[in-house]
């Protein structure tokens, strides 16, 4: 066990030593392929500059905003969903046919009705991860057993009372599931986003350094989406744990 | 057709119960004219074969499940007291709720205060011995302390009916035995009226005043016993009094008839 952790950092410390090696011995054109002391350096740079915390600053706002926009009417409309048959019937289809769609394709459109500020980041990532958590939540709700809502009915709850105590804490463990695919899904999308019609915000900083051929910044922002999506996936698993005390 | 009010001493009457399921293939009749009735105070077990409609019959005296036909009466509901209170078999407890959530989850939804129902919570964790591990979940305890959960929950809400769905058919014999005398312990102390229903014989008599045979499905009354055991009882002098292994074969003989219908393709 403790022979397998420390097998699990030698092969990525292994690969950043090669790569220095390889860029600083002219295996690699540094032009290209500039060694990770250098791109730490620049990285270091934007930090102190306050550029690189500005876009990192707005790209988080952006996902935070778009996620809390999707997530808390998507856990609504998957808990009626799930319950009511009556409700899934109508709205089924549609989720069925928008949820394929790369969302990113939409994108144009969205500019187009929002206009290339904020509202259109905050919407891409709110629709992207909306279909995600609905969908969980409401197969949350359809998998719990019987058994539950027959204990809460044979106690006199009634739908507001079901739902509260047994819809909702039931399905929070699929809730989650879904918020942790569409934090995925959030980081992609806004990364995106940000390269196609941006002027702030992690993508818009990797498009501008490849237009202007500032290798070392792409490179410092792809480590920064990197570290973005662990810390996000990281915060996420702590709440997880923290609501749900009752997992085995 | 209708639930309405029991008259004076029966606590639980039913005439005449039918109740159908749709099926692929018409309707499947799961009981068919059960008449019975529960005193009050009573402890009446109700044993089938598997399949006969125990479960059913059960979930409509407790509002689940609507009748087809005939009558079934229970108590009036009285404010701050339900009519009924039901101990499931298999998962009895809310996994996302610890102990103590559990015990006052009736209480919650009738809307009794914080704080009584904090003390009327206690008092029944206590009652089941779970005192210790009232802010632990489910998940934390083993099959036997959850339906203690499920039995503390229901007596907290006071209910007029006890209903019991085999409570302790997941359990190992030996535990099964020890709950068994527990519940016995409690229910001298409250005297409820209790609708058991279990497929094992030796629970029926052991526990019960009354024990009322259903047929194979669709369920009827097909007869009932009268337990003589004096209370409160000792397992144990019961095990050895020769009435009980009478009791037990003539009782046997009855189910065994039903049993062997029931397997009929």
């Amino acid at each position: 066990m403790r022979n397998s952790r420390w097998l699990a950092l030698f092969s990525p410390l292994a690969l950043l030593l090669l790569w220095e090696a390889g860029s600083r011995l002219r295996f690699l054109d540094p032009r290209f392929i500039p060694p990770p002391s250098v791109i730490l350096a620049s990285l270091a740079d934007l930090t102190r500059s306050g550029e690189l915390p500005y876009h990192v600053l707005v790209s988080v706002r952006r996902i935070i905003t778009g996620f809390l926009l999707g997530a808390v009417p998507a856990v609504g409309a998957g808990l009626a969903m799930g319950l009511s048959r009556q409700v899934r019937a109508l709205l089924m289809p549609i989720v069925a046919a928008i949820y394929p769609i790369p969302k990113i394709a939409i994108y144009p459109l969205i500019i187009f009705y929002l206009g290339i500020g904020e509202a259109s980041k905050v919407s891409i990532v709110a629709l992207s991860i909306f279909f995600l958590v609905l969908l969980n939540t409401m197969a949350g709700v359809i998998g719990l057993d019987r058994a539950y809502f027959n204990i809460a009915r044979a106690y006199g709850a009634g739908p507001l009372g079901t739902f509260a105590t047994v819809a909702f804490p039931g399905a929070l463990p699929a809730i989650f599931t879904g918020l942790k695919l569409g934090m995925g899904f959030a980081l992609i999308v806004i990364v995106g986003a940000e390269l196609l019609g941006s002027d702030a915000g992690i993508g818009f900083l990797i498009w501008r350094s490849y237009q202007i051929f500032a290798v070392d910044v792409m490179f410092a922002g792809l480590l920064v989406t990197a570290l973005l999506g662990w810390l996000a996936t990281a915060a996420l698993d702590w709440l997880e744990h923290r609501a749900l005390p009752w997992r085995p | 057709m209708s639930v309405t009010t029991a008259p004076k001493l029966a606590a639980v009457a039913v005439s005449g119960l039918t109740k159908t399921y749709p099926g692929p293939r018409g309707p499947v009749v799961a009981l068919r004219d059960v008449t019975f009735a529960v005193g009050g105070g009573e402890f009446v077990a109700l044993i089938g074969p598997s399949g006969c409609g125990k479960t059913t019959l059960l979930h409509i005296l407790a509002g689940l499940l609507a009748p087809t036909g005939g009558e079934v009466s229970v108590p009036p509901r009285r404010p701050g007291r339900p009519p009924t209170a039901v101990v499931f078999q298999g998962i009895s407890t809310l996994p996302w709720f610890t102990v103590r959530q559990n015990v006052e989850y009736g209480l919650r939804l009738q809307g009794v205060p914080r704080r009584e129902r904090h003390e009327r919570a206690e008092a029944h964790i206590g009652q089941v011995g779970l005192l210790a591990f009232a802010d632990a979940y489910p998940f934390q305890l083993s099959e036997g302390m959850r339906q203690r959960v499920s039995i503390a929950r229901a007596l907290a809400t006071d209910p007029e009916i006890l209903l019991m769905d085999e409570p302790f058919a997941n359990l190992d014999e030996q535990n099964r035995l020890l709950l068994q005398e527990e519940l016995l312990r409690i229910w001298q102390e409250s005297r409820k009226t209790v609708l058991f229903v279990t497929h094992s014989l030796d629970e029926a008599i052991r526990l019960a005043d009354r024990v009322l045979v259903l047929s194979a499905s669709p369920g009827r009354i097909l007869t009932e016993v009268r337990v003589p055991f004096d209370r409160p009882r000792d397992f144990r002098a019961i095990r050895e009094d020769p009435q009980y292994g009478r009791l037990s074969a003539s009782l046997w003989d009855l189910l065994r008839a039903e049993v062997l219908k029931g397997r009929l393709p």
